[in-house]
């Protein structure tokens, strides 16, 4: 559904910006791992895709409020850190499909890289709801790019940070630390956000494991709703087949395994409707 | 009193003139949770293919000023899909659907027309010019008036009578109103225009270009005024054609201006990446400004921008006489 939500606050987080905005429908019906899209520019803007945000937080105050978190990457994204309290914002949402829980209270590590961490915390909280241990294993660039270190110590059975520079945590990326968390905290599941190279190594070390991985990708896209068939990307279907899914619509959570993170960017030679593909009966 | 927004597309009535455009609404089940798709004048499906189509490699889209680029090669399920499971659910509905088919052949397209010719809820076949000619060094259909009517002509003679086929023109051609003219030549009962017209961006960083495909089909707002030379040009020459302007619009007034040019249906394509809702609020938007003008049918704003300079302003003005002592 679209909303005009107000923003209600505005804060930085290291890094990262977080905009609070009030948007009753949407955030009642949220589930972690929805995503919203919002119209950034303002009336008579000449941007005119919409960008995809993750939920970070979800309150009932004001009747609903969704948290976004982001990072100024161009105009669209600078327009919107120059928004402040009470200026109102065209969201959609929520979008996409959530993360899937497990029902019984096993053990889940969420690996977030990045702000890509943001969408962790709902999934944390309903985790936890169900009695699963949740560890946390946060990672970036240097320490000012680690999202949300203080709330995943406060929830989390244990919580390992990792920077690249060496600044906060381990030094190296979160891949690097995984397989020792997973073995420590004997965990039965992974949740993953991040760019596509973390989502990759992470399916890589869950699947040595043996364990079901659950990645939410972050793809470019223009309308967040599945009609503009842009953010695709392979993945293989239930019947063996590999299709090139929307990130928005059929994901953007997928199960690590299913994705050729690979083949992200091309058209994989045996995908359904691949150029020169056995499917082809044209002519 | 209310507007009459009923149009025609050769004899199809449509309850409005907005429709959605070919690629922007994918098969319809994505925006029916946003609106009642039955309050579209139609819904166009992207371009259907014989065989499914994984189409291009990402990136795919690039946003430029007041407009993006797309290179999304068709993709689609192929048409036994389509057949099996998204025209169904459009037809009983009972969703009036302008079907969009794209081939690589002349023989593609007639067996497209084949199988949909006996197939439920097709409204009309809008025929998508803009795909390269494989038998004919990968040349574009739309920009040759011989190839595009040798489409046309085989489609024509395979649908049936009472499903009107759509042209859908490009404006990357040196003469339009010659394209236009051997595609109703042809037997075209209606056109549309325009498709994207093509373009490039280059990211700055990467040093290369924006799309995986390099050049990609402009759309957005930057392309209406393109849209309404291409209406404008094509109603003076064949005015007794119907037209589905299409190209960048986002607004009621820029369907205003599509319809003032000769166009008597509207389709809209960019506008719903950034609004789902864009096609209600655009009708709503053109049926106020219709009435603000004092018309009371749209059919008689259908190409009125084409009146001699000099003449009567028809409708106009006619609040302020009221108004005047």
């Amino acid at each position: 559904m679209q909303v005009t939500g107000t923003v209600l606050t505005t804060r930085r987080v290291d890094a990262y910006h977080a905009l609070t905005v009030v948007a009753p429908g949407i955030a009642e019906r949220h589930r972690p791992g929805h995503f919203v899209s919002v119209a950034v520019g303002g009336p008579g803007t000449a941007m005119i895709t919409r960008r995809a945000f993750t939920v970070h937080d979800v309150k009932p105050d004001y009747g609903g409020t969704v948290e976004l978190v982001f990072t100024v990457r161009g105009p669209g994204t600078a327009w919107l850190a120059e928004r402040r309290a009470r200026d109102t914002l065209d969201l959609v949402g929520p979008l996409g499909r959530p993360f899937p829980l497990p029902r019984d209270p096993v053990h889940c590590v969420l690996v977030g890289d990045e702000y890509g961490a943001a969408v962790l915390f709902p999934v944390a909280d309903a985790l936890m709801e169900r009695g699963c241990r949740v560890d946390f294993l946060l990672g970036g660039a240097s320490a000012d790019r680690v999202f949300g270190a203080m709330r995943a110590r406060r929830m989390a059975a244990t919580t390992t940070l990792t920077t690249e520079d060496g600044s906060l945590g381990l030094r190296g990326k979160v891949t690097d630390a995984l397989p020792s968390v997973i073995a420590d905290t004997r965990a039965d599941a992974v949740y993953a956000c991040g760019p596509m190279d973390t989502l990759r190594a992470v399916t890589a070390v869950a699947m040595e494991f043996d364990i079901p991985v659950q990645v939410a990708v972050e793809e470019s896209m223009a309308c967040g709703i599945g009609v503009c068939m842009t953010c695709v990307l392979p993945v293989i279907g239930d019947d063996g087949v590999t299709r090139m899914v929307r990130a928005c619509a059929d994901g953007p959570v997928f199960r690590g395994e299913r994705v050729r993170f690979e083949d992200v960017g091309t058209i994989p030679f045996d995908a359904l409707g691949a150029p020169g593909g056995g499917a082809r009966h044209a002519g | 009193m209310p507007v009459d927004m009923r149009t025609f597309l050769a004899h199809v009535e449509l309850a409005n003139p907005v429709t959605t455009a070919a690629g922007c609404a994918a098969s319809g089940r994505e925006l029916a949770q946003f609106f009642d798709l039955h309050r579209l004048g139609a819904l166009t499906t992207r371009s259907v293919t014989m065989a499914p189509r994984a189409g291009r490699p990402t990136p795919r889209m690039a946003e430029t000023a007041s407009g993006m680029l797309n290179a999304v090669g068709l993709q689609g399920p192929g048409i036994d899909a389509f057949l099996e499971r998204e025209l169904p659910w459009l037809a009983q509905r009972g969703i009036r659907t302008i079907v969009s088919v794209g081939g690589g052949t002349v023989a593609e397209y007639s067996e497209l027309a084949r199988r949909l010719a006996d197939a439920p809820g097709v409204t009309a076949l809008e025929v998508n010019l803009s795909c390269p000619n494989i038998e004919d060094r990968g040349r574009v259909f739309a920009r040759e008036g011989a190839a595009a009517a040798e489409v046309i002509a085989s489609v024509r003679s395979i649908m049936r009578y009472d499903v009107p086929v759509v042209a859908k023109l490009a404006p990357d051609v040196a003469d339009i109103v010659a394209v236009a003219r051997a595609c109703v030549d042809a037997g075209a009962d209606a056109l549309s225009m325009i498709n994207n017209p093509l373009g490039m961006a280059i990211d700055t960083v990467a040093l290369r270009p924006s799309l995986a495909a390099v050049t990609g089909g402009l759309s957005g707002p930057a392309i209406l005024p393109l849209a309404v030379r291409c209406v404008w040009q094509v109603h003076a020459a064949l005015p007794g054609v119907p037209l589905i302007g299409v190209g960048g619009v986002m607004t009621g007034d820029d369907a205003f201006q599509l319809i003032l040019a000769g166009a008597c249906a509207v389709g809209v394509g960019t506008a719903l990446f950034h609004d789902p809702y864009a096609c209600l609020r655009i009708e709503r938007e053109l049926e106020d400004l219709l009435q603000a003008r004092g018309f009371q049918r749209l059919a008689d704003a259908v190409g009125l921008a084409h009146r001699p300079p000099g003449s009567a302003p028809r409708h106009l003005l006619v609040d302020s006489e009221e108004s005047s002592p």
